[in-house]
């Protein structure tokens, strides 16, 4: 039993890491309509700025926080601007080949500039303790991941639907022309949704480092998926389904392994993937109507 | 081919009768290389000098520059041993380039390299067509030397072979940490972890011991809290990780954080600096792992080199792949002194007869598979530092 809590306990510290990189996923997925497969390598490199603001510049775990997603929304816009927009009224398809030579390029450039060793996440900048509740280790880094990632989701449900941007997103996704005649600047709210979006995996990335310790060029592309199935789980483009998606993808791995078939889990949660879009496409959290004409 | 043998052979009986050489310059089948320069002997070294694993082509090669330098003082009668280095770029048509290469054009009497199995396993049958030495210093998979039934004539090796790791892992933990209750966790990718393990198992079992948990993990994996903690729950009192330090790092660090407090064991794969920033300082504390070689071992043989090397490379502490590459000159020197000339031949007969030969990694034996029998070192982690635990003979 206690084994039992401890695997659920996993689950959900892993969980929340899906969550944290599927809540930027699924935001772009549900204003601009394009899975950005590049969206796990913004999380990579906002990682590294996090490692080199750390161990170059000495700062600590928030200020190199706050750096990483600034970098991170500045490069999701120039990613934006110079790879998507282009393709604005290209075929779905175009620009979904495209955000896998984004991602690709990303991955390979970083290793050409660095070279492709891993990078070790100094320890004891966020010295918490971890708990013990009737034998369970509850480490408190998991603890803050769960925590961040619940006021993320707060504050980006909060941005869509109570401000004047959220509005001006929604209108965007809605119906792009229509936004442009009521007088919003499309351009703006499209890059404005990848700031924010990259800036997430920034900090994703960030606290990815302190928790895994591991970091290295090609760290986005397995959580960068996961994060994908996470968010079709929960219904893409629904904020909140991003983070039950999260959680639930985290804890089905846990028990996968946990029930001795750790050597299946990464295929569990395709399978998961691939049920959900057999049976329930729009995700637990989307409804199946609203097709627009 | 059948010419360029008969060639070669006859070459070296010409040589061997104290005939000016020179005629077998044309050849490129097994025979005296010597006289092309002027008494020089030609060793090729084919590493990895740059690519995906250039630190250990480039840590071997100093040790053969050293040993080189060291073994020219006096030459081996009267000859000296010259090295021509071939970078591989960490790549098996490369290394086989590479092999083509120096035995056709530069003519070497024997090639060390490559650093790993699958870069040696490239050069295996241009070496053995062409009856040409071929000593690697660090590819421990035992297909290099012995496949299917058949012994590959022309392969050496300095190293022992994966398997013998994990059976000094099991006596160690059976009769130094007085283990019981063994768990396993394996990186199921590698054949490497999978044949330490098996060696572990066999041993560990056959001396009384149980294996209560057998876990696996997938190279590049990142979060291993589900599989420990299910290895938690048979509260074993030793766990064997025979994996890389990059997923090893991440799982000590996790296995201490869920508690785990048993000793962990692995084996050379662990050996990097990455390791101690990948899982803490503290976290691998009552860790070991076994290897080729230690710095801090105290046989006099071992410090003498540790001394020669940190002169010659600036206070620079010789690593395994160091003093592997070190050794391996020196192997091959031996059996080119024993053969008493340069006939590829003789000389593969006098490798392939070594016994007994002191060097720094511990008394050289040869078994029937060209394997060497000799002694690993265990060492410790204590506070992050490697440190000298003991030494197990064969």
């Amino acid at each position: 039993m206690e084994q039992f809590i401890q695997q659920l306990v996993n689950g959900i510290s892993l969980g929340s890491i899906y969550a944290l990189i599927a809540l930027g996923y699924t935001m772009v997925y549900g204003i601009v309509k394009l899975i950005n497969f590049a969206h796990g390598d913004v999380f990579m490199v906002g990682a590294f700025i996090g490692f080199y603001s750390i161990t170059f510049f000495h700062l600590g775990l928030f200020p190199a926080l706050l750096i990483s997603m600034t970098a991170c929304a500045i490069f999701g816009v120039l990613i934006e601007r110079i790879a998507y927009k282009p393709l604005r009224n290209a075929t779905r398809i175009a620009a979904l080949i495209t955000a896998i030579g984004v991602s690709l390029f990303i991955e390979y450039g970083t290793i050409y500039i660095r070279g492709a060793q891993p990078e070790a996440y100094p320890s004891g900048i966020a010295p918490l303790k971890s708990i013990e509740i009737f034998g369970v280790k509850i480490s408190g880094q998991s603890l803050l991941i769960l925590a961040v990632s619940f006021f993320l989701m707060i504050v980006l449900q909060f941005i869509v639907h109570k401000t004047k941007i959220g509005k001006a997103m929604r209108a965007v996704s809605h119906d792009m022309d229509a936004a442009k005649l009521m007088g919003i600047n499309v351009n703006n709210t499209i890059s404005a949704t990848f700031a924010i979006g990259s800036a997430l995996a920034g900090a994703a990335g960030v606290i990815f480092g302190m928790y895994y310790t591991k970091i290295e060029p090609l760290m986005g592309i397995i959580p960068g998926l996961k994060a994908f199935v996470a968010a079709v789980l929960g219904g893409i483009g629904i904020i909140p389904g991003a983070m039950a998606g999260g959680l639930l993808l985290g804890v089905i791995e846990a028990l996968v392994s946990a029930a001795g078939f750790s050597l299946w889990r990464d295929g569990v949660a395709f399978v998961v993937l691939i049920l959900i879009l057999i049976f329930r496409p729009a995700g637990l959290f989307g409804k199946n109507v609203r097709e627009k004409v | 081919m059948r010419k360029k043998k008969a060639a070669g052979i006859l070459a070296s009986l010409l040589l061997a009768a104290g005939v000016m050489a020179g005629c077998s310059s044309s050849t490129s089948g097994g025979g005296d290389k010597a006289s092309d320069k002027g008494g020089d002997i030609l060793i090729g070294a084919n590493l990895e000098l740059s690519g995906g694993v250039a630190s250990y082509g480039q840590s071997i090669k100093e040790g053969i520059d050293l040993a080189f330098e060291e073994i020219n003082k006096e030459g081996i009668d009267g000859k000296k041993l010259k090295l021509v280095p071939f970078d591989n770029k960490s790549e098996a048509p490369e290394a086989i380039n590479g092999a083509t290469k120096l035995i056709s054009q530069d003519k070497v009497t024997a090639i060390i390299g490559a650093a790993t199995s699958g870069n040696t396993k490239a050069q295996i049958e241009i070496a053995g067509s062409n009856k040409i030495p071929l000593l690697t210093p660090t590819g421990t998979a035992e297909d290099v030397t012995f496949k299917d039934g058949k012994l590959n004539d022309y392969v050496f090796r300095t190293c022992f072979i994966d398997p013998f790791q994990g059976t000094v892992a099991a006596n160690f933990a059976i009769n130094e940490l007085k283990a019981k209750k063994a768990a396993i966790f394996i990186d199921s990718a590698s054949d490497y972890s999978k044949g330490l393990a098996a060696s572990f198992k066999e041993l560990f079992t056959k001396e009384g011991g149980q294996i209560v948990k057998e876990e696996a993990y997938v190279a590049k994996d990142t979060d291993f809290h589900a599989q420990l903690t299910n290895i938690k729950g048979a509260a074993p009192d030793f766990v064997f990780v025979p994996g890389y330090y990059e997923e090893v790092g991440l799982i000590v660090k996790q296995a201490r954080e869920l508690g785990i407090k048993a000793p962990m064991m692995g084996a050379d794969g662990w050996d990097s600096p990455k390791l101690i920033e990948l899982a803490g300082k503290d976290a691998l504390n009552n860790t070991f792992i076994t290897n080729h070689y230690s710095s801090g071992d105290s046989d006099p043989k071992v410090q003498e080199f540790v001394k020669a090397f940190k002169a010659k490379y600036k206070d620079k502490s010789p690593d395994a792949f160091n003093a592997l590459g070190y050794d391996s000159a020196y192997f091959i020197a031996d059996a080119i002194k024993r053969a008493g000339s340069t006939d590829t031949e003789k000389i593969q007969k006098a490798l392939a007869e070594t016994d007994g030969l002191e060097l720094v990694t511990g008394k050289m034996k040869l078994d029937d598979k060209h394997n060497p029998i000799k002694s690993a070192v265990i060492l410790e982690y204590k506070d992050g530092e490697q440190v000298f635990k003991t030494k197990v003979n064969p």
